[in-house]
C-alpha cells in the first residue's frame, strides 16, 4: 500500500468529527468531494489532512455547493470508487435533489450528517431537523450517540451499503456539537482492523469496466419508474435490516462494542419509556436508572437505524410499556412529531396500546436537561396512575415563555 | 463526577484546554468529557467549556452543570459575566488576575465567602510563551489547588498533547504549567 499507517493509542480522547474523519482514513476512501459547512467541517478536513500528510491514498475534489459535493460523489461512486462525503443543515438540505439520485442510481455513498437545525432564523447548533429532511430519500440513516459510536458506525455503514444484495448509500447521524465537538474516550481499531472489517472495495456495474458497458441515471417514465422504485423499496425493506444485523454482530466479535437495531435500556419490566434519538439517549438512560432508585420503573428505547424504520423490533421493545412519550428534535410543522406517528403506527395493533404522548425539545441546541427528563418520566407515571393521558398529546419541552401544547 | 467550567474568550484555549485536560486525565483509565457552548461568536467573545471527569462512562450530555471547579482565564469576566451560576456551595475557583485574592474578592462581592484562588495567568503567559494565551498555566494552578495528580506526571502528559508544536513553544508552555503551580495562591 502506498500510504503510512498511523499508531493510535487504544483510547484516544476525540470528538465525534474527529473520530468519523479516522473511520474515513482507516476506511481509505477514494474520492471525498466535500463543500464545508459548521459543524461537520472538521471531517472532511480531518481525511484532507490525512490524504496530504500521505496517510490515505485518495482524492479529496473541492466543489462549489453541497449539490455540486454530493453529485461528485455520485460520478465517483457510479466509476468504481469508495466515496464518503459529510455535510450539515443548510448544505444538507441543497444536496437533497442528489440524495435521491444517489440511491435511485444504487450507489454506496457514505455521507456523515452532523446534524443542524435549519434556517430561519440561522443557527448553526445541533437539532434533527436537517435529519428529518432526508428520511423518504432511500438512503439507511445510522444515529450516533457519542464519539464512540460516530466512529464505530462508520465502519459498519461501508460494510452493509457496499454488500452487494444492498447497494444503497448510507448516512450515520450525529449531533451538532454535542457529539461532534464533545471529545470523549473513542476506543480505536488498529489500521489494519479497520481496513479488515470493511475490507476492499468491489465494484458492481462500475462505469469504467469498459468490458462491461453499463448505463447510469437513466431515464423511466410511466412504463418503468414505478417498477425501479418498488424494487428499491423492497430491498431497502427487506435486504438491508439482516445485513445491518449481520454487521453489528462482526463488528461485535471484532470490537467488543454491541450495537442493535432499536437499543432498549431497562425495557424489560418498565411501566413508563421514552422514545429518543442522539445524545438525548444517553442522558435519558442516566435519568432512567435514577428514576428506578425511586421506586419508578422507566426505560429507554433509542433508534439505531432510523431507515429502513425498524417496526416489529421498536413494538417488540415497547410492548410491555403503559405510558411512552416520543422525544422529537424537529418542528414538525404542521403535524405530530415524527417519532410520534411511527410510534403510533408501530403500537396501533398491540392488544396492549400503551399511552402515547408526543414533545417536541431542543430546537436550535436548546439544552435537553435531567430535570426535563425527570419531570417527564414523572408526568408518564402520573399518566399510569391515572390510567389516561393526564396532559395534551403534543407539547414542548424547554422553550421560554407561556407553556405551548396542541392536540 | 467531577465538573469543570471554564470562563474565557474565544481564542484564548479554552477549549483546546478543556480537551488537553480531558486527555491527561483519560490516560489514568477515568472517563472524560470536554465541550463548549458555541454560537457564531467570534475571537474576543465570552464563551464556556467544560470538562466531565468520572469513574463510568459518561452519559449525560446535558450542558447544564453545577461545577465543582470554575476556571476564569480572562480577568475582566469576572465583572462582565456571572461566573458563580449554578454555583454548589463547595465550589472552587481559580481566577486569573494580576490583584490578590482580597482585592479580587473586594472587587467582585459574588465571590464574598466563596473559596477562591488567583494567579496571573496572562502575565505567566505572556512572559513565558509570548502570547496572551492563558489555557495551559490554569491548568498548572489547578493541579497545584486540585491536588489531582503530581505536576511532572502532568507535565510529561503536557509534552505528549502539545506534541505537534515546536519545542520551543512545548519548552514555554512546561515554564508556564510550572510557574502558576509556584505562584497560584
Amino acid at each position: 500500500m502506498a500510504f503510512d499507517k498511523m499508531e493510535l493509542r487504544d483510547i484516544e480522547v476525540w470528538d465525534g468529527n474527529f473520530a468519523a474523519a479516522q473511520a474515513l482514513r482507516q476506511c481509505q476512501i477514494d474520492v471525498v468531494a466535500a463543500y464545508p459547512i459548521t459543524p461537520s467541517t472538521p471531517i472532511v478536513e480531518g481525511y484532507a489532512k490525512f490524504l496530504a500528510d500521505g496517510y490515505v491514498e485518495g482524492e479529496f475534489v473541492m466543489v462549489e455547493s453541497e449539490h455540486a459535493a454530493m453529485s461528485g460523489c455520485i460520478g465517483a461512486a457510479a466509476a468504481g470508487g469508495r466515496v464518503a462525503t459529510a455535510t450539515s443543515s443548510q448544505g444538507y438540505a441543497l444536496m437533497v435533489e442528489t440524495l435521491y439520485q444517489a440511491s435511485g442510481m444504487r450507489l454506496p455513498i457514505i455521507l456523515n450528517v452532523v446534524n443542524r437545525a435549519l434556517a430561519a432564523p440561522l443557527n448553526v447548533n445541533g437539532d434533527h431537523s436537517d435529519m428529518y429532511l432526508g428520511r423518504d430519500s432511500g438512503w439507511i440513516q445510522l444515529d450516533a450517540y457519542c464519539p464512540q459510536d460516530a466512529y464505530d458506525l462508520n465502519f459498519i455503514a461501508f460494510k452493509v451499503a457496499e454488500d452487494h444484495e444492498v447497494r444503497l448509500p448510507c448516512m450515520v447521524h450525529q449531533d451538532g456539537f454535542m457529539t461532534s465537538h464533545t471529545a470523549q474516550g473513542v476506543k480505536t481499531l488498529t489500521d489494519d482492523e479497520g481496513y479488515g472489517f470493511v475490507g476492499d472495495f468491489k465494484p458492481m456495474n462500475d462505469m469504467l469496466d469498459f468490458e462491461h458497458p453499463v448505463t447510469h441515471g437513466v431515464q423511466t417514465e410511466e412504463d418503468w419508474h414505478f417498477e425501479h422504485k418498488a424494487r428499491q423499496h423492497n430491498d431497502l425493506m427487506t435486504k438491508v435490516m439482516p445485513k445491518i444485523q449481520a454487521a453489528f454482530d462482526d463488528f461485535e466479535k471484532l470490537s467488543g462494542r454491541k450495537y442493535n437495531i432499536v437499543e432498549k435500556y431497562d425495557m424489560d419490566d418498565a411501566d413508563v419509556a421514552v422514545v429518543c434519538m442522539g445524545t438525548s439517549v444517553e442522558t435519558a438512560r442516566e435519568v432512567a436508572t435514577e428514576m428506578r432508585a425511586k421506586g419508578i420503573k422507566a426505560g429507554v428505547v433509542g433508534i439505531r437505524v432510523i431507515r429502513p424504520f425498524p417496526f416489529m423490533q421498536i413494538q417488540e421493545a415497547l410492548k410491555g410499556a403503559k405510558a411512552i412519550a416520543t422525544l422529537d428534535r424537529s418542528a414538525p410543522g404542521g403535524t405530530v412529531g415524527m417519532l410520534f406517528n411511527e410510534m403510533a403506527g408501530c403500537l396501533y395493533n398491540l392488544e396492549t396500546r400503551p399511552m402515547l404522548s408526543g414533545k417536541i425539545y431542543g430546537l436550535g441546541g436548546r439544552d435537553l436537561t435531567k430535570k426535563h427528563l425527570v419531570d417527564l418520566f414523572t408526568e408518564l407515571q402520573a399518566n399510569v396512575d391515572a390510567g389516561k393521558i393526564t396532559t395534551p398529546l403534543q407539547q414542548f419541552i424547554g422553550v421560554r415563555g407561556p407553556k405551548l401544547s396542541f392536540l | 463526577m467531577l465538573e469543570i467550567r471554564w470562563h474565557s474568550r474565544a481564542g484564548q484555549g479554552a477549549v483546546t484546554g478543556a480537551k488537553g485536560l480531558a486527555d491527561v486525565i483519560s490516560t489514568t483509565g477515568k472517563h472524560v468529557q470536554a465541550f463548549a457552548f458555541y454560537g457564531s461568536a467570534k475571537r474576543g467573545a465570552a464563551m464556556t467549556a467544560y470538562n466531565r471527569v468520572n469513574d463510568q462512562m459518561i452519559m449525560n450530555h446535558e450542558k447544564y452543570m453545577e461545577p465543582d471547579f470554575v476556571f476564569v482565564i480572562d480577568p475582566a469576566l469576572v465583572y462582565t459575566s456571572d461566573v458563580t451560576i449554578n454555583h454548589k456551595e463547595n465550589t472552587v475557583y481559580i481566577i486569573t488576575t494580576h490583584m490578590t485574592t482580597e482585592e479580587l474578592v473586594a472587587s467582585q462581592p459574588r465571590l464574598e465567602g466563596k473559596e477562591v484562588y488567583t494567579v496571573d495567568c496572562i502575565k505567566i503567559a505572556q512572559e513565558t510563551i509570548g502570547r496572551p494565551i492563558p489555557n495551559t498555566p490554569m491548568l498548572g494552578a489547578f493541579m497545584k489547588v486540585s491536588k489531582m495528580y503530581d505536576i511532572e506526571f502532568f507535565k510529561e502528559s503536557m509534552v505528549r498533547i502539545l506534541g505537534k508544536l515546536p519545542q520551543k513553544i512545548i519548552d514555554a508552555n512546561m515554564i508556564a504549567i510550572q510557574r502558576a503551580y509556584d505562584e497560584v495562591k
